[in-house]
């Protein structure tokens, strides 16, 4: 480690000047198709129900964790498609791939389904970095190829013992549930592996991490959900949007059980987005992307802190 | 009783009981899928064995601290079955087995100063000086004008470790060495 001066920058120049040409190119891209830019309010008066996103609060609001509720009520409201480059922030992430404060570009396409907003943000990826064209698979393969477990029917032990077969030895005193596996085991073991050539896109989740997807009946349900990985680092989270407002409900309530039972801060479902939904929000896909992580990925760089200006430990 | 760490305090260098093994922590990686559970990955040394392990502690969780000390001791002598060092502020004497000497035996002249880490007021690991300046018993002779170092031959030195040494290495020199990488830095003038 070096001992150089905290109040320098972290990054390079270089990685500096490589950020401001990627938004230069994303903000391009988006303005050729016709998608619109917007700001929405980084403080809010209402928050995520996520058991495990936690808000920062300021005053008596809450800093906003992802620009999602407010870009839906816009898209109810009939604004067409929409994106958004912001911070975000989440208290409690930190590492070489977390910082509490982020920024995230966030867009949302009426009328698409997840396989076509995959198709957008391969044509994405390939002009702002020029990449190759991107991989699909399913959640399912991908699991069974890495781990040799059915991610839709496994259960946590025998999640756990795949776990241990790969290597992953977990230390906990209360339970890991079958979701907490499904996710550790995917960034433990799958992801290094993904996207080592070109962008990975894994889809089709099972349906108990759905988070906020449309779940598509079937044997079994799948959440229209998916993830990009690229070079080891995952990217973007998507979802063919939850629009029915009160599925929308039902899922809230059954997060902030869980956030009770993790004796976790009680958070209100946010009315303004149900008020949204029930009124109509078009059928739409949308899509989170890390801008640092791309950054991160196009630089060939191995932590955040490579690419952001001053990262956490020096803001 | 040592403190005990909750897993968002965990940082390398860290001592803390992995299955009641005292262990210190390499390195730390925060692994947080987008929505799911926290996790901190961890690879750790345990001082014990000597080996690394993984461990994946679930966010919230806690772990005792080891009541590990890294101090600075005097070799004095060994024994064939145990080396004896000094605590040069109370005088005190410990003895290491070959256990938690590992490699460092055989760079340690007496009067070498170590680090040593106790446990439970027991040594469980020694660490050579990262220098050390050692006579040469036994090598093939010197071959005279080879200063470049090129080449290279073994050479016994006078605690039993063996080295590459440059051609023009001779028996009686005192070689300066580098106890990490058991690499030749260079010859110590008398």
């Amino acid at each position: 480690m070096s001992s150089e001066p905290d109040w320098r920058p972290s990054a390079t120049f270089d990685a500096l000047r490589l950020r401001a040409k990627l938004l230069a190119r994303i903000r391009r891209f988006f303005d050729s198709r016709g998608v619109l830019e917007v700001e929405t309010p980084i403080l809010g008066h209402a928050t995520v129900t996520d058991p495990y996103i936690h808000s920062l609060r300021a005053g008596s609001l809450f800093l906003q964790t992802s620009p999602e509720y407010a870009m839906k009520r816009l898209l109810a409201a009939g604004s067409g498609p929409i994106f958004q480059i912001c911070k975000a922030f989440r208290a409690e992430e930190s590492g070489s791939r977390h910082n509490p404060e982020f920024t995230l570009l966030e867009w949302y396409r009426p009328g698409f389904d997840h396989h076509d907003l995959m198709d957008e943000v391969d044509l994405l990826i390939k002009e702002v970095v020029g990449s190759e064209d991107a991989e699909r698979v399913t959640y399912e393969a991908v699991f069974q190829h890495h781990v040799g477990a059915n991610p839709h029917w496994a259960d946590a032990e025998e999640l756990e013992r795949a776990g241990r077969a790969c290597g992953v030895s977990v230390q906990a005193s209360s339970d890991v549930s079958r979701q907490d596996w499904l996710n550790l085991l995917m960034a433990q073991v799958i992801e290094p592996h993904l996207g080592e050539s070109a962008p990975t896109f894994v889809y089709d989740y099972p349906a108990d991490l759905a988070a906020l997807a449309r779940i598509r009946p079937g044997d079994p349900p799948v959440a229209e959900r998916f993830e990009l990985y690229f070079r080891g680092t995952e990217l973007a989270n998507g979802y063919h949007e939850l629009t029915d407002a009160r599925e929308q409900r039902e899922r809230f309530t059954r997060d902030i059980e869980i956030r009770r039972e993790l004796g976790y801060d009680e958070v209100e479902p946010d009315p303004r987005l149900l008020s949204a939904l029930e009124e109509g929000m078009p059928a739409s896909a949308g899509v989170a992307l890390g801008v640092d992580r791309l950054v991160m990925v196009a630089a060939f760089a191995r932590t955040l802190g490579d690419v952001l200006s001053f990262p956490h430990d020096r803001a | 009783m040592a403190e005990s760490y909750n897993a968002n305090q965990f940082r390398s260098g860290l001592k803390v009981l992995v299955d009641g093994d005292p262990c210190v922590m390499l390195d730390v990686e925060f692994v947080k899928p987008g929505k799911g559970q926290a996790f901190t990955r961890v690879k750790y040394r345990n001082l014990n064995t000597g080996r690394v392990n993984e461990k994946t502690f679930k966010s919230g969780e806690t772990v005792a601290g080891a009541d590990v000390v890294d101090t600075v001791m005097q070799y004095l002598y060994g024994d064939g079955e145990f080396w004896h060092f000094m605590d040069p502020n109370s005088y005190e004497q410990y003895q290491a087995g070959e256990g938690a000497m590992a490699d460092a035996a055989k760079w340690l002249k007496e009067e070498a100063e170590c680090q040593v880490t106790l446990y439970n007021n027991a040594i469980i690991q020694v660490t050579p000086p990262m220098f050390v300046e050692l006579k040469v018993v036994e090598t093939e002779p010197g071959i005279r004008g080879d200063t470049a170092g090129t080449g290279g031959k073994t050479a016994s030195l006078e605690t039993g470790a063996v080295v590459r040494v440059p051609l023009f290495v001779n028996e009686g020199d005192v070689l300066k060495l580098d106890t990490r990488t058991a690499e030749y830095v260079g010859r110590v003038k008398e």
